[in-house]
């Protein structure tokens, strides 16, 4: 083993049928480092991260831990973890029905028997100290996400690891939640403990890390020391190829077309039940908008509420000039409106069906329950979408949850883009997915709006939404706080805007 | 339970805030208690003395230790429907074991508890190792116990085990606990002996379920396999040994129930596993698993059976009341349960 | 190398073939089938003979073990038919199919006796009785719909209310009274229609059959359920509503189980509350999983149901055949049962695949020695 490393990784290769996830890839963590482990979705991280964690077997290479003789072996998540390897991941892995201090100590204490009385103590202090607002008693499902995950990472870190590992922590973290695990990162560098960072965000990357290694197509394209990586070369490593310069994406003919076009939609006082105060909204032929806010200021469910997909609960809505009522999915998507969800497994994919049945299915509603598409019809539209979005599966008949995390979005897209919609929402369409698909869904997106149609863009990165929308809506506590075009559109305005009060 | 900080008309306030098994707990002793508080109102008499609640003991021993170990198995996401025939086989064996091959009491416990065993390490492997559904793999077990029962011995069989006779008819007198009769005698309240076992069962099931680390696991697994897993809780064993209990005590329920009735017949457990099911639902347990409490189930057998006495006593002898109210029953409890779970969370 | 044994690529061709008809749904059910067949062949060469004989009202019938499976399962295969299209949307069975179809003899014997409890004439026509029944069970296949669609409850759970109460209702429907109707007309459906050899539940059960597959190829409603049963949220923003799909699969199920309620009421004319379809739901639900379908839910191919129908008819009518007493029937049902269920269950034959390999590669490297 290398000096000071904590972990090595040599020659690990894993295949599914079909698939060949890893290929003699190599990674090594040292004590004391926070390391960023990077690649486009399909790159293998996830399946490395699994391989460690013992949740796959690997089907070759293997895996060294400081302090041992020989390769460990690791083919339960028990065994990583006596190992020393905690990992935190982007779904809770915890048990909302049992207490937060429960959570933070099961499965670890020795003996037979539970003492409440201390677990509640050690919780108490583990949480007081890492600054997370819970209480030990209470039932951990009654917390929101963002807290449950703090739990999570409280756990892993009293268990003394050696290897962190932290699966895409800062997804639904906002500014001062991602600031506090940041600093309890470097907290535990400083300890000497080795931490394995997987995220899509490269701002963080920058910040924090120290290392990175880059993946792609299930092997390791190289291990580099972030000073000597600058952002272009990394993206460039990522995706293997050159990249145009990404700002150059907007063509601002296309934005001054579209302030003149016709109204699509405007809402008046539109109103859901899931706290989203009154607002007014429009949005004209061939534009391109966007929601932008904290994570939390209810940019998804201002759209959830315009689509029908929430309880709306008031307001007026008119689409093409007509007065229309948008009370469920199916009334908006009546109206030539599509929408692409924010949580793709949850309210997009439906799992088991084939990607083709996935792409069929909304037009499919929209035609009636009385005429079915043929299958023959349905494999063309398919094969079409297939075609042109490049979207990689062995076939159509393929269930949709074995593709990758960006191939199932293009295959959402591919669904929307069948109904012609003149209306698309985007809600987070780039969250999760490799630069090279970011790229392409922005690019589409320009071009659908040159095509006359409109357009929201929801996305956590503001450069994506600067670089697709000609207007953007500021959210701030489930208000609309502002609305922003043509010069305002840069970061420092739409920070102010966002911020608010006394400059 | 814990406390949440709210802002109340501008100033800060605690309030207490339980969790969600405490509030079905809660309300399933609380509607227990009104239940059995109005019948001794309205219906006077027979609830009034205390030997009528003795005697729903008696003759709900077998079927606490049964609710109880379904509870179990239902904490942790499983459901075992095979335990109402699984009564039937245990008394039809333990009849012929004692009236045909000269067996005793210890002999009849002891294939009680031989057959509740058999039957739990095969559902348990079955579930827990190769992954089938419980509701499949007890509805074979269902199938075969009933049918096993009538291969043992075709015909109901009434024990004249002269040694079992007299263990069944034991009394244990509660002094001073009674009621005085028309005659002027005071009748005491007793109770079997098969209570006690099924109260002892409680409390060890209690103590079990809060105190211990494997209690405690099944409430894990039961509220999410799969995190459970990756906290490093083997869940496969979790979900083994809370099949093997369930059958285990399925087995001592079947000795306590053939204890109490002094017979063997197929029909004895029929729909067993469906009151076992309806009072661990009253006592606060939920179907998909995570929540539910020993008490609770209790106090589940005491209603269930409160309530169809009460139906019983009001003279409406047609059985479709009495199965109109238990449905009912179900119902309205599955609907509070409903209630309690969309209850709004905080922060 | 032995002249006839296969070339390794040849070899490889065969087990990829082999292996990709394994994972065919409809396997399960049609390899129970063969076993089943192939073991009372062995039995009994005669087994599957098919003769003429005479029926009690002395017309000239069909006859033979055959006869009996394909009539028997009538109302079984009916069932499936709901069952699955419930499975697959509600992710959850319904345990009160049983305790419906005592509710539909009921209604029918109430209708065609009249107000006494035997009757020797029809006091109705065979249609009214019939559509009577198909409301009733519709109403009551409504009733667990919406405890299940709009109450989101459990379906075992919620179907637990009418399996407890349904039987009670049946009864009282009747004032608990037997029902003997004598009139021939109503035996008609249920046994045989004089002059047609083929008893009459087979013609039944194969029109619902037809009638399901034009359903299922001119309506969306197969998509639907799926959709639903795997992901409601993802349906219900593409448009569906998964409540009303769910309640709709309940109230088809209702429709079914009036159609098999009247074939077994038709085949006796009269009806015994307690034991009319007793344990006939855990057959509907086995059929269900025998057939391969996912009892969480999803995915479904209504063929493989069907035939898993028959297969449990077949097994029981082997049973039968080899004289075991239909109250020691369950235990050997449920032991054959197990084993199907195993062999199919996918930890299992990962286990096996291993354990073979383990043992072939250990041979063959023998072999290159």
């Amino acid at each position: 083993m290398q000096e000071g490393a904590v972990l090595e990784m040599r020659g690990i290769s894993k295949f599914f049928p079909g698939v060949k996830a890893l290929q003699n890839v190599d990674f090594t963590l040292r004590s004391g480092e926070i390391h960023a482990l990077m690649g486009e979705n399909g790159a293998g991280k996830s399946t490395l991260i699994k391989v460690l964690t013992g949740v796959y077997e690997k089907d070759a290479g293997d895996i060294y831990i400081a302090g041992q003789n020989g390769a460990v072996s690791i083919r339960r998540p028990q065994d990583a973890q006596k190992w020393g390897i905690s990992t935190v991941y982007q779904e809770i892995t915890l048990c909302p029905n049992l207490t937060v201090a429960e959570n933070m100590y099961i499965a670890r204490t020795p003996g037979s028997f539970t003492s409440w009385k201390k677990m509640n103590a050690g919780a108490k202090r583990l949480l007081e100290e890492l600054g997370i607002p819970a209480e030990p008693g209470r039932q951990l499902g009654d917390y929101s996400i963002a807290v449950q995950q703090m739990v999570a990472i409280a756990r892993a870190v009293d268990m003394d690891c050696k290897v962190l590992i932290l699966d895409e922590p800062t997804s639904s973290l906002d500014e001062q939640e991602v600031a506090k695990l940041f600093r309890l990162m470097r907290d535990l560098r400083a300890k000497g403990v080795g931490i394995l960072f997987v995220t899509h965000f490269l701002d963080q990357v920058y910040e924090v890390c120290d290392r990175i290694t880059v993946l792609r197509d299930g092997q390791l394209v190289g291990e580099y020391a972030i000073e000597n990586l600058p952002r272009v070369q990394l993206v460039s490593k990522m995706l293997g190829k050159e990249l145009d310069d990404m700002a150059a994406i907007k063509d601002d003919s296309a934005a001054d077309q579209a302030a003149s076009g016709a109204p699509v939609l405007e809402a008046q006082g539109l109103s859901s039940s899931d706290a989203v105060y009154p607002f007014d909204f429009s949005i004209r032929q061939g534009e391109v908008n966007g929601f932008t806010g904290l994570l939390g200021s209810g940019r998804s469910e201002c759209v959830r509420a315009i689509f029908g997909a929430d309880h709306v609960t008031g307001g007026h809505v008119r689409v093409n000039g007509k007065a229309a009522k948008i009370r469920k999915p199916l009334d908006a998507m009546k109206h030539g409106i599509g929408y692409l969800p924010e949580d793709r497994k949850r309210d997009g994919i439906v799992g088991d069906l084939s990607v083709r049945e996935n792409i069929i299915l909304a037009l499919q509603v929209l035609q009636g329950p009385f005429k079915p598409i043929s299958r023959a019809q349905a494999e063309k539209y398919a094969d079409e979408y297939i075609r042109l979005l490049e979207i990689k599966t062995a076939s159509s008949a393929t269930p949709i949850n074995q593709l990758s995390g960006g191939n199932q979005q293009k295959v959402i897209l591919a669904r929307w883009l069948l109904t012609n919609p003149q209306y698309l929402i985007l809600d987070e369409p780039t969250r999760g997915i490799d630069i090279g698909t970011k790229t392409e869904i922005q690019k589409l997106v320009l071009k659908l709006a040159a095509q006359g149609k409109s357009c929201t863009f929801i996305s956590s990165e503001i450069d994506e939404m600067l670089r697709t929308c000609s207007r953007l809506v500021v959210m701030r506590d489930r208000h609309v706080v502002g609305e922003l075009t043509g010069d305002d559109l840069n970061q420092t305005k739409i920070m102010e805007t966002i911020a608010g009060g006394e400059h | 339970m814990g406390t949440k900080i709210v802002r109340k008309d501008g100033r800060l306030q605690k309030r207490f805030v339980m969790s969600d098994s405490n509030v079905l707990l809660t309300i399933t002793i609380v509607v227990f208690f009104a239940m059995y508080a109005a019948a001794i109102v309205f219906l006077g008499s027979g609830f009034r003395k205390p030997n009528s609640f003795c005697n729903i003991l008696n003759e709900n021993a077998g079927m606490i230790i049964l609710s109880c170990g379904m509870s179990i198995v239902m904490i942790t996401g499983g459901i075992d429907i095979s335990v109402g025939m699984m009564t039937a086989l245990i008394t039809m064996t333990c009849a012929v074991n004692l009236d045909m091959h000269g067996g005793n009491i210890f002999t009849a416990l002891l294939i009680s508890l031989g057959i509740g065993l058999a039957f739990g390490l095969v559902q348990g492997y079955l579930v827990a190792y190769l992954d089938i559904q419980p509701f499949i793999v007890s509805l074979a077990g269902m199938f075969f116990a009933k049918g096993m029962t009538t291969i043992v011995n075709a015909n109901p069989i009434n024990i004249q085990n002269a040694a079992f006779i007299a263990a069944k008819d034991t009394h244990i007198l509660l002094k001073g606990i009674g009621y005085m009769n028309k005659k002027g005698k005071f009748i005491t309240a007793y109770v079997e002996p098969g209570v006690i076992v099924a109260l002892v069962i409680v409390v060890l099931l209690f103590v079990l379920l809060k105190w211990t680390k494997l209690g405690r696991s099944f409430y894990a697994v039961g509220g999410n396999a799969a995190s459970a897993n990756m906290l490093g809780i083997n869940v496969r064993r979790t979900k083994f040994l809370a099949h093997l209990l369930c059958s285990t005590l399925a087995g001592i329920g079947g000795f306590v129930y053939v204890l109490h009735l002094g017979s063997g017949s197929v029909t004895n457990g029929q729909g067993a596993e469906m009151n076992a099911i309806a009072s661990s639902i009253i006592g606060g347990t939920m179907l998909t698993g995570g929540v539910g409490n020993i008490i609770g189930t209790l106090f589940g057998v005491l209603s269930l059976n409160t309530i169809k006495q009460i139906v019983a006593s009001m003279n409406l002898t047609d059985p479709w009341w009495k199965d109109i109210t238990v449905a009912a029953m179900i119902c309205l409890f599955l609907v509070i349960q409903k209630i309690v779970l969309a209850r709004k969370k905080t922060v | 190398m032995p002249k006839n044994a296969l070339k390794p690529r040849e070899k490889k061709a065969f087990a990829s073939r082999l292996s990709w008809l394994v994972h065919q749904q409809l396997f399960i059910p049609l390899a129970a089938l063969a076993l089943l067949i192939l073991f009372n062949l062995i039995g009994d060469s005669s087994f599957f003979s098919i003769y003429i004989r005479t029926n009690n009202s002395g017309n000239k019938v069909l006859g033979g073990n055959l006869i009996s499976v394909i009539n028997d399962g009538s109302e079984l295969a009916i069932l499936a038919i709901g069952m699955t299209l419930v499975t697959a949307a509600s992710g959850g069975q319904d345990i009160s199919v049983g305790a419906n179809m005592a509710i539909a003899g009921s209604v029918i014997m109430r209708i065609l006796c009249g107000s006494a409890s035997v009757a020797n004439q029809a006091q109705a026509p065979v249609i009214v009785a019939f559509l009577a029944a198909c409301g009733v069970c519709m109403l009551f296949g409504a009733f667990n719909g919406i405890l299940v669609a709009y109450l989101k409850l459990q379906p075992m759970v919620a179907t637990l209310i009418l399996f407890t109460a349904g039987r009670s209702i049946a009864s009282w429907i009747n004032h608990a009274q037997p029902m003997n109707l004598k009139d021939p007309v109503l035996s008609y459906f249920g046994t045989y229609i004089p002059g047609i050899p083929i008893p009459t539940p087979v013609f039944i059960a194969i029109a619902c059959m037809i009638v399901a597959a034009l359903v299922l190829k001119f309506t969306t409603i197969g998509l639907y359920a799926q959709s639903v049963g795997i992901n409601a949220s993802s349906s219900r923003l593409n448009g569906l509503n998964p409540a009303l799909i769910k309640f709709l699969t309940y109230v088809i199920l209702g429709l079914c189980v009036a159609v098999a309620g009247f074939v077994k009421v038709s085949r006796v004319s009269t009806i015994n509350y307690s034991n009319f379809a007793i344990d006939i739901e855990m057959d509907a639900i086995l059929a269900v999983a025998l057939g391969g379908n996912a009892l969480s839910g999803g995915k479904f191919s209504m063929p493989a149901s069907i035939l898993g129908a028959y297969t449990i008819q077949f097994l029981t009518t082997t049973l039968y055949k080899y004289k075991v007493p239909s109250t020691a029937l369950p235990a050997y049902k449920a032991a054959v049962v197990v084993i199907l269920v195993v062999l199919s269950a996918p930890t299992f034959q990962a286990k096996a695949t291993k354990a073979w390999k383990k043992l072939t590669a250990k041979s063959g490297a023998k072999e290159a020695v």
